[in-house]
């Protein structure tokens, strides 16, 4: 026996059958339709299709990726009392918590815009910001940073220029205007992010723990009230449209991009603080993100086990005559949904009214554990709750390992016949590797960022990490924060290009002084139909998770962004990591950039000899080819623990990891913090087989430190004992050249010329017209 | 003594100027909402920073008719002290109570830096022999672009009324100017951020002595105990 029929909707366009064109359109297969009909025990309406759709794609659903998020792990073992113990998980709510002692915590939670910000950067950019805010402090915690990690094609091309600028600019609006700092990023150009860039953006807040709120609806009768801007009919099925690959029809699109109000959102910030910050008041808050209405609605009910009812009616609306599918897939920003606890009506209500903003009450929880949907007082839906959520479907795709990867990895220099550099080459070499923009100054992008809103930056963007002054209650902490991918290892080599990201991550922190706490992920990848797609993806994931089990990093949430194609093909698989760490003392923090003359080099963890996978063989060589770098995670635990308790001890006056670009490109940017310094470094004790490896291969575990002439002994002793290779190969001097010693000859350079094509790279690039 | 801080829906520098004045100098403060019709007891009005109703029009332009600012002008017509930072000080341009305007930086960007500006000759609480020649606070705005009229210059000169001034300019700003005060020595206002410029991590403590020089107009002991 079937349920019966709904009675017509109001508005005759959606009483039209559902035939397998409209299935189809809606991005749904013919099993999944089956599927629709067996939890509704009947046919759906189109609205209930519409819902149907947007919350089993794969940006609400996870349903090509759920089973291998199982892998992460999402507790930490060696937590203790005051550190680290996970108060919220991954994937329970909308951002795992994160303990930090003293009856503190922290939320923190990446997200992706990349679909929205390659049609419609600047609004693409700044509603995604808005986006992860609003998932920051519907947990209860006030937002006290950001940081994003773009990815674009090269900026030789108007369109990649026409895309940076846009999103940037349109971070800038909405993180500026909200007052949260943009404290750290990270980009990359490289060709594979042509015509499909990322847009991945992160929040962090702090909150005590007794502040801790949770999205779900509870007690049957308490109100449902939605808060904040109105619904229109921007961003209709943002997140189907997000779970697409791009292509040449996608500008059509654009009115699925939404368009966003940071002043709206610090409305919405302030308020719904104030109004969490009253005892016992809100049962349960959620934000409408992706799917709007439909997902908080649901997703809320599923979480409380209970049903909800809503009447689209008391719905604030922009725009007259909307009908029910409109107003349940609206995106429109800067809304939530609050359940309230029965009888304190009033109290809400005179919140919102003090920041006059919306506060209608929609609906109420039920016990039905079914979600009903009214227009004018005429069922329009009526589904499961759980039906959209928990009993979304699963798959397990196939994999099938790229061709390409036999090739790529064999590659060797000497099996290819690589010449190596002399050194007129070398000198060439390092500056046009310092003007890549991938290596060169951000500055362009960060001073277009509020970095110092809050006044709790203490280290600002351009190091190693950024790091923030938490101010909690009457106590301080300070907190370190670093974004890493390199998709260019992903692509050679995918399970270790992952392990990587997270064990640079975890290196810069180490560097900034910090002990590091938890991890968010995004995982960018193609479309998962594709095996040679879903291989990539599995083992970066498996490189992740391996990673952060051995580092005991727990991973607290994260965004799955596939679909990242353009019509040239997949991006590289990007699953960029942000780490973050405590620092236990100001004393502590460390920067990349050296002060003084006469500081000691030190190298930890012995000369680069691997070209596999580096900047340099892509600038110089037009390469992007051989194997990732090798990883040793146990030697790599080494080095981190040694640096931290050299760090500690007060010996280390200046610490950079080494990455793109990897020796001489890293001492140089310990010396561009100041216009007066060089460095003298003498390499010809080490044995390498190759000069261009020695100087610019990206050999993992390597970080460069500046150590005081008195403390040298002491660090050189200690990593003796640690079993972590530590070679004194310069010091830094008074007059600003680097001169290097090579058993190929001797080379050196003028800083200053170096530092302005660092320095200037980006805003020269940027100063050439771009499109549109 | 007393310090009001303002809050207008969008002020984001509300917490920075409060802390500033209660951390750094440790003085009595206290938030006055935009809605509340008067301001109590005050000694000084910070006006902050921020995107004040989100600054769509023009900066300030729809803050000034908030109903807190006919107290904010009856209290500057007594002889009050007032501080407008950054937003703060494009409200008070656009209130009428500071001559001239800010508009978008030259390069229509936003700028988030840390600038050193030099101290002009400001009257007996605010010039380089109580501040030093020079001083490095940070800015971020994308309208800090001052402008005024021929005689409207002239004026600030004469009057002594320009407070800072940019070493590199960095947002187009007629002469350089970063700050400047009314004709009567009561209204401050300026683009860069003391209120950013007081930890010990802060690119300077250069803020504590700025805000330090406004106050001492009326408690000249301030300078007094920080030289």
């Amino acid at each position: 026996m079937s349920r019966p029929a709904l009675p017509p909707n109001p508005d005759p366009v959606l009483n039209q059958p559902i035939s397998p064109e409209l299935v189809k359109k809606h991005g749904l297969l013919p099993e999944e339709y089956e599927q629709v009909r067996r939890h509704l025990d009947g046919e759906p309406t189109l609205t209930e299709l519409g819902i149907f759709s947007v919350m089993w794609s794969e940006h609400c659903s996870y349903k090509n990726t759920r089973p291998l998020l199982r892998g992460f792990p999402t507790e930490k073992r060696g937590a203790t009392e005051h550190f680290g113990r996970v108060l919220v998980k991954a994937g329970e709510e909308n951002a795992g918590i994160i303990d930090v002692g003293d009856g503190w915590a922290i939320a923190f939670k990446i997200e992706s815009h990349n679909h929205p910000s390659a049609i419609e950067p600047f609004e693409g950019a700044a509603t995604g910001v808005g986006g992860i805010i609003r998932d920051i402090f519907t947990m209860g915690a006030r937002p006290v940073l950001l940081t994003n990690s773009l990815r674009f094609g090269e900026l030789e091309s108007p369109t990649t220029r026409r895309l940076l600028r846009g999103v940037v600019a349109g971070i800038a609006h909405y993180g500026n205007c909200v007052g949260v700092p943009t404290v750290a990023g990270d980009v990359y150009f490289d060709r594979s992010y042509e015509g499909n860039p990322l847009v991945n953006a992160l929040c962090l807040g702090t909150l005590r723990h007794d502040q801790i709120r949770r999205g779900a609806a509870k007690g049957a009768g308490n109100p449902v009230y939605y808060v904040g801007a109105a619904t229109g009919r921007d961003g209709l099925g943002g997140a189907a449209f997000a779970s697409r690959e791009l292509s040449a029809e996608s500008a059509a699109d654009r009115p699925a991009v939404q368009k966003g109000d940071p002043f709206m959102e610090k409305l919405l910030i302030e308020a719904c603080l104030e109004m969490m910050a009253v005892p016992g008041l809100v049962v349960g808050i959620q934000d409408m993100g992706a799917a709007g209405l439909t997902c908080s609605t649901c997703e809320t009910a599923s979480r409380g086990g209970s049903g909800i009812e809503i009447e689209l009616d008391q719905v604030p609306q922009r725009e007259a005559g909307m009908n029910s599918y409109e107003i349940m897939l609206s995106e429109s920003q800067e809304r939530m949904l609050v359940i309230v606890q029965q009888g304190r009506e009033r109290e809400i209500e005179a919140v919102f009214a003090k920041w006059d903003l919306h506060a209608a009450h929609v609906g109420t929880v039920t016990d039905t554990g079914r979600m009903v949907v009214r227009q004018h007082g005429i069922v329009v839906a009526d589904i499961p709750a759980g039906a959209l959520t928990d009993n979304a479907p699963v798959y397990q795709r196939e994999a099938r390992r790229p061709a390409y990867l036999d090739e790529t990895s064999r590659w060797t220099p000497a099996a290819a016949g690589l010449p190596d550099l002399d050194p007129a080459g070398a000198r060439a070499a390092l500056a046009r590797l310092l003007a890549h923009p991938t290596i060169a100054s951000k500055r362009w992008i960060y001073r277009q960022y509020d970095h110092m809103v809050q006044h709790g930056t203490v280290v600002v963007p351009g190091s190693d990490a950024g790091v923030v002054r938490l101010r909690l209650g009457a106590k301080e902490k300070f907190i370190a924060i670093s974004n890493d991918c390199n998709g260019r290892y992903c692509y050679l080599n995918p399970r270790r290009g992952a392990l990587i990201a997270v064990v640079e991550g975890l290196r810069n922190l180490v560097c900034a002084g910090a002990r590091p706490l938890a991890m968010t992920d995004n995982l960018n990848f193609g479309n998962p139909y594709k095996p040679e797609n879903f291989y990539q993806l599995k083992e970066c994931v498996e490189g992740l998770a391996e990673a952060c089990r051995f580092f005991d990093v727990p991973v607290v949430g994260g965004n799955v962004s596939l679909y990242n194609e353009s019509p040239e093909g997949a991006i590289d698989p990007t699953p960029t990591v942000s780490v973050v760490g405590l620092i236990e003392a100001e004393a502590h923090v460390t920067r990349q950039f050296v002060r003084q003359a006469g500081l000691r080099l030190l190298l930890l963890g012995g000369a680069p000899h691997e070209l596999g996978g580096s900047q340099f063989l892509g600038l110089i060589h037009g390469l992007k080819t051989g194997d990732a770098p090798a990883v040793d995670l146990e030697a790599e635990r080494r080095l981190q623990h040694l640096l931290l308790a050299q760090i500690q001890a007060g010996h280390v006056a200046a610490a950079h990891d080494l990455s793109e670009g990897g020796l001489l490109v890293g001492v140089s940017e310990m010396l561009f913090g100041t216009e007066r310094l060089g460095a003298a470094l003498d390499l010809t004790g080490f044995k390498a087989p190759r000069l261009d490896a020695l100087l610019f291969g990206e050999s993992q575990g390597r970080v460069v430190i500046a150590v005081p002439p008195e403390h040298e002994p002491a660090v050189m002793f200690a990593a003796g004992l640690a079993g972590v290779p530590a070679d004194a190969i310069g010091a830094v001097t008074g007059a600003p050249h680097l001169k290097v010693a090579t058993a190929a000859g001797a080379l050196d350079w003028d800083l200053g010329g170096l530092r302005l094509g660092w320095e200037t790279s980006i805003e020269v690039a940027m100063k050439r017209p771009g499109l549109g | 003594m007393n310090i009001a801080v303002l809050q207008f829906p969008g002020s984001n520098c509300d917490q920075d100027a409060f802390h500033l004045f209660a951390s750094g100098l440790g003085l009595p403060t206290r938030y006055v909402w935009h809605k509340d019709p008067a301001l109590g007891p005050t000694d000084l009005v910070v006006v902050p920073g921020g995107f004040s109703y989100g600054d769509y029009l023009r900066c300030g332009a729809i803050a000034r008719f908030s109903p807190v600012m006919r107290a904010v002008r009856d209290f500057a017509e007594q002889g009050g002290l007032i501080l407008g930072i950054c937003n703060g000080f494009q409200i008070l341009c656009e209130a009428g109570l500071l001559p001239g305007a800010l508009i978008r930086n030259t390069s229509l960007e936003y700028r988030c830096m840390t600038c050193d500006l030099v101290v002009e000759e400001a009257g007996p609480a605010f010039n380089p022999r109580v501040l030093g020649s020079r001083v490095r606070l940070p800015i971020g705005h994308g309208e800090g672009n001052f402008r005024i009229d021929e005689a409207g210059l002239t004026a600030l000169g004469t009057h002594g009324q320009i407070l800072l001034r940019y070493v590199d300019n960095p947002n187009g700003a007629m002469g350089g100017i970063a700050g400047i005060r009314n004709e009567e020595g009561n209204v401050f206002g300026m683009m860069p951020h003391p209120d950013r410029a007081f930890e010990r991590f802060h690119p300077s403590t250069d803020g504590l002595a700025v805000a330090r020089a406004v106050l001492s107009v009326r408690f000249p002991e301030l300078s007094r105990k920080s030289a």
